[in-house]
């Protein structure tokens, strides 16, 4: 117990020391998983919305598939990540392996699913509520996914935040693609596994409680922004 | 001006649900003036009929064959549910909606909405999410939703069967207003009180067969049917 209140308070030692090192770490955590939340938010929501309006052979299988998939591995994709971009690999002439942007692949893949999946759900209940009145009025297909989209936007972000939860805290796989360079692919999640390692418990979960916060004060912000639980929007 | 859509020939036209025929075979000449009401008991067939003529349910079988192309057809008519569908969008944008999809200018559709908003009197209420106005509201708003884009036929599906005297009032006003300025009306009912004030002709239909179509007064004074008289008499129809 006594580790943990000492954790605390080096964790604020720590904040307000102003220590570069740190608030490098800090920033490259942000930077990478913001990066792929974005990307996979792009790639993720008109996946959702373009199963929840297509009726095609492959419907049901490819939506368990997708849903299985948000269970996937950090550790196998990292190996997988690591494998294809490694010299070897045949996308080793890009140079990734070991940079940031491995990193971004990585958390990528992973998290694509999940906020493809929730994503789904969510136009999915909407498209049920808007279904008879699209139809009545004539939109084509790609209306309706821009308009299912653009009024789920709130439940959207629910998704996009349980993309960022998973990716900011992910250590398996970009352990193994960014390789916890210090001053080049260190991040918080790789920062406490190192530190833990060593021995430093009271360094780890300093870093640790960091990063709790971090995952909080985003929420927040992102809430605060898009003004949801607010009863005039919704 | 814009060529009629109307008359629109129906010919052995049947929806079915599930391999049971729910309306049909259906065979009518819609045309191009006037304000029909459909009646029925409860579970006749009225908003599949409606659905059917709309598009939203696809004919079993037979035609329905419009004066023009069924794109251009579609075009031109709106459909009010039972229950409003609103957008979760405010007031406003829930009649701009349907104007964009149209590739009307933004600030032309802007203006059409303020002026439907201030004909259902939501002047209020514009900025407003749609899905926090009462009932009555919601109806209102779909209905200047379906007319903004000036069609030439509107089909509405029992839309005051929810809502209080005085927002069935307005909504029968708009309507009366609506078939005045030349909009064919196509609308369904089981209040018969509804139907006379409302109707010029009257479609009955049970078990998902069309059994009379006749003029209002006709048809309420003297029904052809023994279905029809003893729904006009209020005895129940099973």
């Amino acid at each position: 117990m006594s580790d943990i209140v000492e954790g605390m308070l080096a964790a604020f030692r720590l904040i307000f020391s102003l220590d570069a090192d740190l608030f490098e770490i800090i920033l490259l955590s942000l930077q990478v998983t913001l990066t792929a939340v974005i990307i996979a938010s792009l790639i993720g929501m008109p996946l959702g919305a373009w199963l929840a309006v297509n009726r095609f052979r492959f419907r049901r299988i490819t939506i368990a598939i997708l849903n299985a998939l948000m269970g996937l591995p950090p550790v196998v994709v990292g190996l997988i990540v690591y494998i294809m971009l490694s010299r070897s690999g045949p996308f080793g002439v890009l140079n990734l392996l070991f940079t940031p942007t491995a990193m971004v692949i990585a958390q990528v893949i992973i998290i694509t699913p999940l906020i493809a999946s929730i994503s789904h759900q969510a136009i999915r209940d909407l498209w049920a509520e808007y279904h008879d009145l699209l139809i009545s009025l004539n939109t084509t297909k790609w209306q309706r996914m821009l308009t299912l989209i653009k009024d789920a936007r709130r439940s959207l972000l629910t998704a996009s935040l349980a993309g960022f939860g998973r990716a900011i805290g992910e250590v398996g796989a970009i352990m193994i693609v960014g390789g916890n360079i210090d001053h080049l692919t260190r991040v918080l999640t790789t920062a406490i596994a190192l530190e833990t390692g060593k021995g430093e418990f009271a360094f780890a979960l300093a870093l640790g409680f960091i990063l709790i916060a971090l995952a909080i004060l985003v929420n927040l912000a992102i809430h605060s922004i898009s003004k949801t639980e607010r009863a005039s929007n919704w | 001006m814009v060529s009629s859509i109307l008359p629109l020939k129906v010919e052995n036209a049947r929806v079915e649900k599930r391999g049971n025929r729910i309306v049909g075979p259906i065979n009518l000449d819609i045309s191009p003036k006037g304000f029909t009401i459909i009646m029925g008991p409860n579970g006749s067939g009225k908003t599949s009929l409606l659905r059917l003529l709309h598009g939203l349910e696809n004919p079993r079988g037979g035609s329905l064959d419009w004066n023009g192309s069924t794109e251009t057809a579609q075009l031109h008519q709106s459909f009010v549910f039972q229950t409003p569908i609103m957008l979760r969008r405010t007031a406003i944008e829930n009649i701009i909606y349907p104007l964009i999809l149209r590739n009307i200018p933004k600030d032309e559709a802007l203006k059409i909405a303020k002026e439907w908003i201030g004909k259902i009197n939501l002047e209020k209420s514009t900025d407003i999410n749609a899905r926090f106005l009462s009932g009555g509201e919601k109806q209102k708003l779909a209905i200047a939703r379906a007319l903004a884009t000036k069609p030439q036929l509107l089909f509405l599906d029992e839309p005051t069967a929810n809502l209080d005297g005085s927002a069935t009032r307005e909504i029968e006003a708009l309507l009366q207003e609506t078939h005045k300025a030349g909009t064919r009306i196509i609308m369904t009912t089981h209040n018969i009180g509804q139907g006379k004030r409302l109707a010029e002709d009257v479609m009955f239909i049970y078990r998902g067969n069309i059994l009379e179509t006749s003029n209002a007064k006709q048809f309420f004074k003297k029904p052809q049917t023994k279905e029809a008289r003893a729904f006009i008499d209020g005895d129940i129809l099973e």
